[in-house]
């Protein structure tokens, strides 16, 4: 009797730092970094006799990351006392949340291999991070307190992973919701997404299925290393359950750690050495009412998420599912995108102007697009001018760099040009002449077919005349006097 | 010059304001009084530190005074207990744990009284982070009661009952999780007011219990403390659990002293619990006086009392095990490296830094907190608590006054019940209910044993009502109380 089937199941658990101006419990900048211990109060030291008092700001950007997840946002929340001793824990308890969370039951939907699968989302609950020990060698330790308190949300997955990619997914489209957003930077390397996942097997064997025991993995910080820690456990329990055959019911959850150099997990904990957190009501905070009409007030403040604009962007404007997926990596680029496109007769032009130039003036630069000194509706009388021939491409380009280095506007930069702009028709067909005399090469090419040719002579006539004709009327002369040579 | 040791705030006050008095010579005399008890040979041991500059700060205050400022307390020397924090001084909750800590920080209640012109002159001794009835599980010793020397002021607040008792401070503070204010007042002849739960801001007490714990005042009078509660009361921003209730005045003048047609219910709970008979016949004194005022005096059964040391040996402990988890000997106080890792550098700085009453109520706490046990232990305290406070607003509507002992007997000998932990337990039993349930309480001066040790009777409100508790007090003084 053989291993029919073994079905991987996975949940996960991903704690978010929130982007608030203060720390959770009191008034310390909330900031990554930094000279240690110089962002630290009595309060977040666990100096004698110091109490918590509730950032407001925490609820409000959890109570907004729980609406984006499609969670319920509990009517009465409150804070518990998670108890245990660790340097970095100065209280020897964390606040956090047990049985009453600010949002439970949502979900979230990812895309893997071109299916779409819907996650769920137990619960968001609000803790307060600890600080972080330095180990300097052997005999020393140290502890910087600055991230001591800093507002974490602790979102938390139902068993629906079954792979993982999907994993790796689901913790991508965590990262990017919270982003879009905007309650969390998620960046891994700073430990502003932090991720836990537990997985076992579910084991069908004759008439029998069987759960293999759980095994929490922690300190995963990157997705590589999710995916890796998934896939080497899903092989490792395979294996154990083969040589042991020992279930869930026999030996409970154990927690593991992640070795990324060996590529291996670690048994950290089995069951029987758990600690026990002694959860109960922190005294010091009130428990919190969170009214309908408040609740109402931050949904009114939720973007349109970038699952839902993608799939606009396709639809309304043409993009491919890859442009749409470049136009929303941030919520700021995605917005500029959607200016520029209800602006612009052809949004498709819109979208790949902003990918190729934007973007890439962007990276040049190091620049974000809020800094990005051409407004959204500029690019879109841009793109359109060349539609209608106002403008070439180089013209535009032209035009475009101008409009980040003079701050000036586009139709400003428009209206000195039309100043100067001939459209004496007399002396554009002078210039059209000297071009096709110049260039007799070229029109031979254009008279065997290369359409290019008179684009080419385009830009000759145009750059004679100093970016002065207009480009109509030039075009049209020199399209004459070409059928007059055919 | 007079002996002003012994003068209450209010007389104080308009002694230095009408120039026969200041502050500099009242600090003086106060310091005077302390040297001379500790050249004594039984010393009554209630500052763990009489501050250097107490002379400095008081000469201050009455160069203010001269150049014209009036502040309602400005140079009034008080204590304090050694588990409030004040800026720049040590802070050791009586404990070998916090050896060497320096608060860099004032808690809230010590800003306002010191911004109102007050002057800490000291720290005073107490049980060890405040668990105790009697001030002797103190790493400074035992504290002795003035009106006996070998017997107990009560716990825990001893060191702040005797500085005043004793003419060493003018009004001190104290802390109350149980009765830790009222039992110390009661032993020591003094007024001790227990506030309202979140009437006075928490910020900078050293938490014990933090749902039961308030800063309370030990004063010569019910007009002192009426005053000092007035300024030291209110919102505090930086305690979550301070209420916003109206501040009551500070002049006793203003606050309601009828005792006729008050309601007064006496609990039978309260009464045969081993209750000494001058106690018992000291309380009823108290009774028949208020009903010759008028008051309508009501004796009643309230079941749940009995049930209140329970329900506080439950709560105060698990959130004990938990509030002191933070003496870790990571950032501050004392560290005992065992040299065995992180686990031996906690065991052996908490075994050394902790003294036996102390650990008690951890090992207490953590093991009804622990899983298993904490539905039949701390959830079930946390439901018939709730039951107390439900019951107890009822009778509140009916009745204006809980009346009762503030303890069954008057001081007990040192070394009495040190070693019987559940004995020296049972000396809150008529003082815990105002803690579990939030409402404030006020023990008074009701007379003395024959032997001269004090007496005192207990009056409970419902929550916020310390202006009809202090007002009643003041009431029973002019009916010769």
């Amino acid at each position: 009797m053989g291993i029919e089937r073994a079905e991987l199941i996975v949940g996960c658990e991903v704690h978010v730092q929130l982007l608030t101006k203060t720390k959770a419990f009191c008034a310390c900048e909330n900031r990554y970094g930094g000279i240690p211990n110089t962002r630290v109060c009595p309060t977040c030291l666990a100096l004698p006799g110091a109490l918590p008092r509730v950032n407001r700001e925490l609820l409000d950007k959890s109570i907004l990351a729980g609406l984006a997840l499609n969670c319920t946002v509990a009517s009465l929340t409150k804070f518990d006392r998670k108890n245990y001793m660790y340097p970095d824990l100065p209280k020897g308890y964390q606040i956090s949340q047990f049985d009453m969370p600010i949002c439970e039951g949502g979900w979230l939907d990812i895309d893997v291999s071109g299916t779409t699968k819907r996650i769920g989302i137990i619960r968001l609950h609000m803790e307060e991070d600890a600080g972080k020990n330095l180990h300097i060698d052997d005999r020393r330790s140290y502890v910087d307190f600055n991230r001591c308190g800093a507002p974490l949300a602790e979102i938390v997955s139902k068993p629906d992973i079954r792979s993982a990619e999907e994993a790796s997914a689901y913790v991508q489209g965590i990262r990017e919701v919270m982003r879009f957003i905007g309650v969390s930077e998620c960046n891994m390397e700073e430990g502003s997404l932090r991720c836990d996942v537990n997985v076992n097997l579910h084991v069908t064997e004759g008439v029998g299925e069987f759960a293999t025991p759980i095994a929490e993995i922690k300190n995963l910080n990157s997705f590589r290393s999710i995916r890796n820690a998934i896939a080497y456990e899903e092989r490792r329990q395979l294996e154990e359950w083969k040589g042991k055959r020992v279930t869930l019911q026999m030996a409970g959850k154990q927690t593991r750690g992640w070795d990324d150099d060996r590529g291996v997990s670690v048994l950290q904990r089995t069951k029987e050495e758990a600690s026990d957190y002694r959860y109960f009501p922190e005294p010091d905070l009130k428990p919190i009412v969170v009214t309908s009409a408040h609740v109402e007030r931050i949904r009114a403040m939720l973007p349109e998420l970038p699952r839902v604009m993608r799939a606009r962007f396709e639809k309304d404007f043409g993009l491919t599912a890859y442009d749409a997926q470049v136009l929303t990596t941030s919520s700021s680029i995605a917005a500029y995108f959607d200016a520029a496109a209800a602006k612009s007769v052809d949004p498709k032009k819109a979208a790949n102007w902003i990918q190729t130039e934007v973007l890439g003036v962007l990276n040049t630069q190091g620049i974000t697009v809020d800094e990005f000194p051409v407004p959204p509706e500029d690019i879109a009388k841009l793109v359109d001018s060349v539609q209608s021939g106002i403008n070439t491409i180089s013209m535009a380009k032209d035009i475009f760099s101008r409009m980040i280095n003079s701050n000036m506007s586009f139709d400003a930069l428009m209206a000195t040009r039309v100043q100067t702009r001939n459209a004496d028709g007399s002396a554009i067909a002078a210039w059209v002449d000297e071009v096709l005399a110049a260039n007799p090469k070229v029109v031979e090419d254009w008279k065997r077919g290369r359409k290019n040719a008179a684009l080419w002579l385009m830009g000759q006539v145009m750059k004679k005349s100093g970016g002065t004709a207009d480009a109509k009327l030039a075009n049209a002369i020199l399209e004459r006097r070409l059928q007059a040579l055919q | 010059m007079m002996d002003a040791t012994k003068l209450p705030v209010v007389e104080i006050l308009s002694l230095i304001d009408d120039g026969k008095l200041s502050s500099e010579e009242l600090v003086k005399a106060y310091r005077a009084a302390l040297e001379g008890d500790r050249a004594s040979a039984k010393p009554l041991n209630a500052y763990v530190e009489f501050f250097d500059d107490a002379g400095d700060l008081a000469r201050a205050a009455d160069a203010r005074r001269k150049a014209g400022e009036r502040l309602p307390l400005l140079g009034v020397p008080f204590a304090v207990k050694d588990n409030i924090s004040i800026a720049g001084r040590a802070l050791t909750c009586a404990s070998d744990i916090l050896e060497g800590y320096t608060s860099p920080y004032s808690a809230t209640v010590i800003e306002r009284l010191v911004a109102a012109g007050a002057i800490p002159v000291g720290r005073t001794n107490m049980d060890e982070f405040a668990m105790g009835s009697s001030c002797e599980y103190s790493r400074y010793g035992a504290t002795r009661n003035p009106f006996d020397r070998d017997r107990t002021p009560g716990g825990s607040s001893g060191g702040s009952a005797v500085a005043v008792a004793a003419g060493m401070a003018a009004f001190s503070l104290g802390s109350e999780t149980g009765g830790s204010v009222r039992l110390p007042a009661s032993f020591c002849g003094l007024y001790g007011l227990k506030p309202s739960y979140g009437r006075l801001s928490r910020y900078g007490l050293v938490a014990f219990g933090s749902s039961l714990d308030q800063i309370g005042i030990c004063a010569r009078t019910a007009g002192d403390a009426a005053l000092i509660l007035s300024v030291a009361a209110g919102r505090d921003d930086h305690d979550e659990t301070s209420a916003d209730a109206p501040v009551p005045g500070a002049r006793l003048e203003a606050l309601p002293r009828g005792l006729a047609g008050l309601r007064v219910a006496v609990p039978g709970e309260f009464s045969g619990i081993g209750t000494d008979p001058e106690v018992a016949s000291a309380f009823e004194r108290v009774i028949s006086l208020f009903e010759k005022a008028g008051a309508a005096v009501e004796r009643i059964s309230f079941p749940l009392l009995k049930s209140c040391i329970a329900l506080y040996y439950i709560i105060a402990p698990a959130e004990a095990s938990s509030n002191l988890a933070r003496f870790d000997g990571i950032r501050y106080g004392a560290r005992v490296d065992g040299g065995k890792g992180l686990f031996s550098l906690y065991s052996v700085t908490r075994d050394r830094g902790f003294g036996p009453e102390v650990k008690r109520r951890i090992v207490v706490g953590n093991f009804v907190l622990s899983s298993g046990y904490v539905d039949a232990y701390y959830k079930k305290a946390l439901a018939v608590r709730t039951l107390l406070v439900r019951e107890l607003t009822g009778l509140f509507g009916r009745f204006d006054l809980l009346l009762s002992p503030t303890s069954p007997t008057p001081a007990f000998r040192i070394g009495e019940k040190v070693d019987d932990p559940v004995a020296m337990y049972l000396s809150d039993l008529c003082t815990t209910f105002a803690n579990l349930a939030g409402v404030p309480a006020l023990s008074i001066p009701a007379g003395a044993t024959k032997s001269g040790l004090p007496i005192g009777v207990q009056i409970a409100g419902k929550l916020f009502s310390e202006p009809l508790l202090l007002g009643t007090a003041a009431a029973l003084r002019g009916e010769g109380l």
